[in-house]
C-alpha cells in the first residue's frame, strides 16, 4: 500500500510525517485499508475470453497472458478502480496454426497493437454484488467508451469479478478484408472476463 | 436375377456420392493453408455431409436389417460370397466409424455442429485437447480404411460386369440404367 493511495492527504505533508511513526501501524493500516487500495490479483484463477458464432457455430476462446489490476475495497465500491491489459497474440481457439492468423494483419494485428485494454472511469454500486462498469475499451487502435454490469462476490475467501461486455467487432477492424463479411463470423462479439483477487 | 429393393437402390446411391463429396472436401479442406472464409465453409460444408451420411446410414441399415438382400447366384464360389458379405459388412460398420469419429473430433476441438447453420446438435463429449489428436489420427485412418474398402468394392463390383457378366452389379443400379435391357 502506498501512501499516495491513502485517503489522508494530511499525511503526505512534510511536517505531519515526523509524527507517522507516533501513529501505530495497525491503525494507520487499518485506516488506509478504508479506502480503495489496489488487491493482488491470482491470475491462475481469472480468465479472459471471447465468445462468438462462426457459421453460427458458438466458438469461446481464451486469451493465455493479460494482467488486471483492481483497485477495491468491498466497504467503498465507488471508489474502486481496474485496468486490463490483454496480450492480443495469446488468444488460444485450440489450434496452433489458428492461433498464428488471428494475430496477423486482418485480426489483432498483434505485430502494431499488441495489447488491447480496459480503464476504468467510473465504477457505481448497483444494488448487493453488483456494480455498473464505464470505461474506455481500446483494440486495434481504435477506442470506444463502453458500460457494463460487473458481478462481485466471495469465493473461497477471495473477490471475484465476473462479467460480460457485449461489442461488436467491425467496430474495432477486427476482421479485415474477406472477414467483413459478418455472415461468415459476426459482428457479435462477447468479452466475459472473470478475475480473482485477494481480498 | 433378383434386384435391391428402390429404397436400398436410391440410398446405396446417395450415400456413394455424399461419401465421395465429403471424402473429397475432406482432403481439399485440410489442405488450404491459413485461415479463409473458404476454408472455414468447407469445415461446415463436411461437417453437415458427414452428419447427413450418419442419418442415411441409421436409415440404411434399418432397411437392410428388415429386407433381405437379393441372393447370391448359385455358381458364385463360396469364398467370393463370404468376402464380398464381409466386405459389405466392413462398409456398413465404416459408413459409421467414419462420420461418428469426425463429429466426435470436432467435439473434442470444443466447436459443435450447427447442422446447416441451424440445428445444434449434441455434445457427446466435452472439449478435450489430449483426446483431440486421437480422435484426428483415428478420423484420417478410418477414412483411408474407407477409400481401401470402397476401392475394393468397385472393383469387384466392375469384375462382376465385365469380366464375370453375371448380373451382381446390375442388382445395384438404377433401372433407368438398364431399360429396354433387363
Amino acid at each position: 500500500m502506498t501512501l499516495s493511495r491513502c485517503p489522508f492527504p494530511l499525511l503526505h505533508l512534510p511536517r505531519l510525517r515526523h509524527l507517522l511513526p507516533l501513529l501505530p501501524a495497525s491503525l494507520l493500516a487499518v485506516a488506509c485499508a478504508a479506502g480503495a487500495a489496489p488487491i493482488k490479483t491470482d491470475l491462475a484463477n481469472s480468465s479472459v475470453a471471447i465468445a462468438f458464432k462462426q457459421m453460427n457455430v458458438p466458438v469461446e476462446a481464451k486469451f493465455k497472458r493479460f494482467s488486471a489490476g483492481i483497485d477495491y475495497d468491498a466497504g467503498k465500491p465507488e471508489l474502486a478502480k481496474a485496468s486490463v491489459d490483454i496480450d492480443t497474440a495469446s488468444l488460444d481457439l485450440g489450434e496452433a496454426e489458428m492461433n498464428k492468423e488471428v494475430a496477423k494483419k486482418d485480426w489483432f494485428n498483434s505485430a502494431q497493437y499488441p495489447k488491447a485494454s480496459f480503464v476504468s472511469s467510473s465504477i457505481k454500486p448497483a444494488g448487493a454484488g453488483k456494480l455498473n462498469v464505464t470505461g474506455k475499451l481500446s483494440i486495434k487502435g481504435k477506442s470506444a467508451d463502453v458500460s457494463f454490469p460487473l458481478l462481485v462476490k466471495l469465493e473461497a475467501g477471495k473477490h471475484v469479478f465476473e462479467g460480460a461486455l457485449p461489442i461488436k467487432r467491425l467496430a474495432f477492424n477486427i476482421g479485415e478484408g474477406e472477414w467483413k463479411d459478418t455472415g461468415m463470423v459476426a459482428d457479435d462479439v462477447t468479452i466475459k472476463f472473470r478475475v480473482s483477487a485477494a481480498p | 436375377m433378383q434386384r435391391y429393393t428402390r429404397p436400398a437402390i436410391l440410398l446405396h446411391w446417395l450415400i456413394a456420392v455424399l461419401i465421395i463429396g465429403a471424402f473429397a472436401m475432406g482432403l481439399v479442406m485440410t489442405d488450404i493453408p491459413g485461415l479463409t472464409p473458404t476454408k472455414l465453409k468447407y469445415y461446415s460444408w463436411h461437417k453437415w455431409a458427414g452428419v447427413t451420411i450418419l442419418a442415411l446410414a441409421a436409415l440404411r441399415l434399418l432397411w437392410r436389417l428388415a429386407n433381405r438382400a437379393p441372393p447370391y447366384p448359385a455358381a458364385m464360389p463360396r469364398w467370393q460370397q463370404s468376402s464380398a458379405h464381409t466386405l459389405h459388412c466392413l462398409l456398413y460398420v465404416l459408413m459409421f466409424a467414419v462420420p461418428l469419429s469426425g463429429y466426435l473430433h470436432t467435439l473434442s476441438a470444443g466447436v459443435p455442429v450447427v447442422y446447416f447453420g441451424v440445428f445444434k446438435l449434441p455434445l457427446l463429449i466435452d472439449a478435450n485437447a489430449e483426446l483431440k489428436p486421437v480422435l484426428k489420427a483415428l478420423h484420417y485412418w478410418l477414412n483411408m480404411g474407407l477409400a481401401g474398402a470402397v476401392g475394393l468394392h468397385v472393383v469387384a463390383a466392375l469384375k462382376h460386369a465385365f469380366i464375370d457378366r453375371d448380373g451382381i452389379m446390375q442388382r445395384m443400379l438404377p433401372s433407368f440404367f438398364f431399360q429396354g435391357n433387363p
